[in-house]
């Protein structure tokens, strides 16, 4: 049986929620600034002088045909890669390499284009890991639910709670990862991404290998978060329908270089982009 | 003794303040608001509704998902002596215009942004589907509508906070508005899904509602600590009045879903007292159970078919306290612990007390297994003109044929061509604005006329065969009654729908739908690849197995005297499922049996021409609006018939 709280206890965590963005979405100044960046492996060059930057509230796109370096160039503003030349600017300060936790710390989340979930674990578990950063207690407290230790895991479950509730996989909650159907274990992704409180979104190929009802759901979720948490979200997708429908602006690379860069009317009018990539007969 | 819906409310509120009057599933937690926060809200949103010029005699829209806010909301609307009128969640922007022109509606109240959006279409829309007079809408989940500048819109939590802010100005106003309410006034206003032409809306009163709840009540005796889970469509009169009119009489706990996916989940948390669903839910409880039947271990599998054979021998004797043996009693004991319990418990139905269906024929192998496990599982008759409270089964004197006998309060005749009549307590005021389509089912008597044919056995017994204007004569002169052979097919876990032809003709033909989850199920267990609904439906094994179930059927026909000339001669396997969205079946998931009859003109020829196969080429419609087109050839195949079996005289 599961505890029934008086009302009381869940307005007092009311102000737990992601904080919303105020009058809804603006878009503002720029939030990320990339300059320059070349990445090298060995002779092989995965990008060559890339620029571009992400505004405040606003969703991004990066395309390309398969190879182009979209992932490459996600890498690096996650940390994962450090960019042979080049900078990246997040707010003002300028790194030229970063490392993936400095990068979770300011606020910099993603998802991966190949699950990188906990099978066995539950979703509820799953999403909870999300908040290992914003989690102050130490192991020892945590292990033995001590005082303070259980107040924070409540409150963290709590907004756990919200992140599935805002993503319908209530029904979910305690089943494994491993058991669900993709197109939902995506979902989880997002939400254990969405745990972080992110100002900055990464989302690696979200709707790959989804149908057409999965994908208007997803693209759906990437809208809500922008619009209700004011969240800015750097995406990579394959598909064009979607991207040109939910993105602000959008990038192009091909082979590692820079192609286009403008809204997606801009970009589809483009010629280097449409004999690229969206192919002639457009 | 003659009360309203808002009297009762400040009755459970000053008897009982702090028992727990609604819960719901958020967050994961279960909350909880008790009578007086109940009469609270009410009360401000209430007098917020007032502040917004909302009058007497208005009627409010409802429209949603079972939430303690949308409940609260009819009586909100009562308090004034306004009229609530829910609308189905899941019907489109097109089927609720009708509802809001008709009822005039200016106040709506919308669960969520999907509603919200379906209303601001509508009042936005112009010609046919125009709905200008619409200017306030409450919301009760805030989420994705931050934004919305549109006028008029506002959520349920500013609602009731101007409530207060009026309530302090005008102390009196919410109680002289109860006070002032009558008990026949009209209290709800239900639109008919209707199987023909436009919805109607019928009237009913306070006290004709509340009238079929006592009724219910006493047969039962439900108290204020049976729990329910509310999880039906709160447009449906079932759930109005389970949910709402019972809820208040008997004053027990409703509790709202977290949504509609955790309905099982939350279903087993609950452990509900008293429950009530149409016949599809439980037929949707026993495919799922066979399903992991098929899938568990081989002893496991044994246990379950040795000891469902003693709970059909004996269960349901059991449980209506007649004699049985001491051996059988330890051998269901036995079974109770290994096998039934833990259905039970799987099923979230250990804790049931009384269940009731309704809605639809339920078949009669179905109702014994739930009954033979030990679940109080009863069938109740009514429709939206008498509040669902017609014929009532009675505890121990259940017939697994019959609807039961006439409840309390109602009188009840059968007309000369079959037709059941009824009289009393629940039947309706009238059809809003509609005169003609009142007269045409109000008698000089008073007696309403069901469009059902029924027949009264000896022992009081009301049993339904079929739709009065459905019930058709074959070319041979024998009766045909469609939905009785259709609810016979449906009772396989395979089959999900099926549409039977024959009135007029020299023999039955069918349609039917493929249960994609069963079957699919089915066919992986059997290594059977297939690659969609369309492609699984035209497998040979497939059919083959359809097969089976119709000459199953027509085994049972050729045992009942005057059926056996309805044995199905040929039928075949539909490539898409009937579908509310393609208006083949209602919102309540009946058949319409013209519109489909029309709509796939070409297979009735080819079932009654010499063809093996047909094409077919249909439109359909997407969740999302937009259209498409399935085609496929159809096999079209003969069943077995079997000669009449008569008992030995």
């Amino acid at each position: 049986m599961n505890a029934v709280a008086t009302p009381e206890t869940i307005a007092a965590g009311a102000s737990q929620m992601p904080a919303a963005a105020e009058n809804g979405r603006k878009i503002g100044d720029v939030a990320l600034d990339i300059q320059n960046i070349s990445l090298r492996f060995g002779g092989v060059k995965a990008l060559t002088d890339i620029s571009f930057d992400v505004r405040e509230h606003e969703i991004r796109s990066i395309i390309g045909p398969n190879g182009a370096g979209k992932s490459s160039m996600l890498n690096c503003i996650n940390g994962v890669y450090t960019p042979t030349e080049g900078s990246i600017t997040f707010r003002g300060k300028t790194f030229s390499h970063m490392n993936s936790r400095q990068v979770a710390e300011m606020g910099v989340a993603r998802t991966f284009q190949n699950l990188a979930l906990f099978k066995g674990m539950s979703v509820l578990d799953n999403i909870m890991t999300g908040r290992n950063l914003k989690i102050k207690s130490n192991l020892l407290l945590q292990a033995l639910r001590w005082g303070p230790a259980e107040r924070e895991e409540i409150r963290h479950r709590e907004f756990v709670e919200r992140i599935i509730d805002f993503l319908e996989i209530q029904a979910h909650r305690k089943t494994p990862v491993g058991q669900l159907p993709y197109g939902l274990q995506k979902r989880v992704d997002l939400g254990r991404a969405l745990a972080m409180e992110p100002q900055v979104l990464l989302l690696d190929e979200p709707m790959a290998g989804m149908n057409v009802e999965e994908k208007q759901d997803m693209s759906r979720f990437i809208l809500d978060v922008n619009d209700e948490f004011g969240t800015t979200i750097v995406l990579i997708e394959h598909d064009m329908g979607v991207v040109m429908d939910i993105s602000d602006r959008v990038v192009v690379l091909d082979y590692g270089k820079k192609i286009g860069d403008g809204t997606p009317e801009e970009v589809r009018n483009n010629e280097d982009v449409i004999s690229a990539y969206l192919g002639t007969s457009h | 003794m003659a009360t309203t819906f808002p009297r009762l409310l400040q009755k459970h509120a000053s008897e009982r303040p702090s028992a727990p009057a609604l819960r719901e599933k958020e967050y994961g937690i279960w909350q909880t608001w008790s009578w007086q926060r109940a009469l609270d809200e009410v009360r401000w949103m209430a007098m917020g509704l007032s502040a917004l010029g909302f009058a007497p005699g208005q009627n409010l829209a409802i429209v949603g998902d079972n939430r303690p806010h949308l409940y609260l909301m009819f009586l909100a609307a009562q308090s004034l002596r306004g009229v609530p009128v829910p609308m189905y969640q899941d019907a489109v922007a097109a089927e609720m215009a009708f509802v809001l022109r008709d009822a005039e509606v200016h106040f709506a109240f919308a669960e969520d942004q999907e509603q919200v959006d379906k209303l601001l279409e509508l009042r936005a829309a112009e010609g046919e589907e125009a709905v200008p007079g619409l200017t306030h809408i409450i919301y009760d989940d805030p989420r994705g509508l931050r934004n919305y500048t549109d006028a008029g819109l506002i959520s349920v939590d500013e609602l009731m906070a101007l409530g207060r802010k009026h309530d302090e100005l005008h102390p009196q106003l919410f109680g002289q508005g109860v006070a002032q309410g009558q008990p026949d006034d009209v209290s709800v206003i239900l639109y008919t899904s209707g199987t023909t032409g436009r919805p109607k809306g019928v009237c009913q009163t306070h006290a004709s509602f509340i009238g079929a709840a006592e009724g219910g009540v006493t047969t039962d005796g439900l108290n204020g600590k049976d729990n329910v889970l509310s999880y039906l469509p709160p447009a449906w009169v079932g759930d109005h009045l389970f949910s709402l009119a019972q809820w208040l009489v008997a004053g027990f706990t409703i509790n709202c879903p977290e949504s509609s996916d955790t309905v099982a989940i939350d279903m087993r948390e609950i452990g509900p007292t008293y429950y009530f669903a149409p016949p599809r839910v439980f037929e949707g409880m026993l495919t799922s159970v066979s399903i992991r039947m098929e899938d568990a271990a081989r002893i496991k599998q044994r246990m379950h078919a040795v000891f469902m054979d003693v709970a059909r021998r004996v269960g349901a004797d059991i449980l209506d306290g007649k004699p049985v043996g001491a051996l059988d009693r330890l051998k269901y004991a036995l079974g109770n612990v290994l096998v039934y319990g833990p259905l039970k418990n799987a099923m979230g139905l250990t804790r049931i007390r009384v269940a009731y269906t309704a809605g639809a024929a339920i078949g009669p192998d179905l109702f014994r297994f739930f009954r033979s496990i030990g679940v109080n599982l009863k069938q109740l008759y009514g429709q939206t003109e008498t509040c669902a409270y017609v014929c009532i089964q009675k505890n121990g004197r259940v017939k697994f044929s019959s609807v039961g006998e006439v409840a309390p309060g109602i009188e009840l005749k059968i007309a000369d061509n079959g037709e059941v009549l009824v009289k009393g307590v629940s039947v309706l005021k009238e059809y809003y604005k509609r005169p003609d389509a009142t007269a045409e089912v109000m008698d000089a008597e008073g007696y309403f006329h069901t469009g059902d044919a029924g027949v009264l056995d000896h022992d009081g017994h009301l049993r339904i065969i079929d739709r009065a204007k459905d019930v058709g004569k074959m070319a041979g002169g024998a009766m045909f009654a469609p939905n009785y052979i259709e609810n016979k097919l449906k009772f396989f876990p395979q089959v999900k729908e099926a549409v039977c032809f024959g009135t007029g003709r020299e023999q039955v033909c069918a349609f039917l739908n493929i249960d994609f989850d069963a079957v699919g199920n089915w066919a992986e267990r059997q290594g059977l690849p297939y690659a969609g609904y369309v492609d699984l439906a035209g497998k040979p094994e497939v059919l083959a197995m359809m097969k089976e179930c119709v000459e199953k059927v027509n085994a049972d026909l050729a045992a009942e005297e005057g059926m056996e000339d309805t044995q199905i001669a040929r039928f075949l396997v539909l490539h898409k499922e009937l579908d509310p969205d393609d208006d083949e079946l209602t919102r309540t998931r009946k058949v319409r049996r013209n519109f489909i009859g029309d709509k796939y003109g070409v297979l009735i020829d080819a079932l009654y021409s010499d063809r093996s196969e047909q094409f077919i080429e249909t439109a359909v419609k997407f969740e999302d609006g937009r259209t498409g087109k399935v085609s496929a050839t159809l096999q079209i195949l003969e069943a077995k018939r079997f000669p009449p079996v008569r008992e030995a005289a």
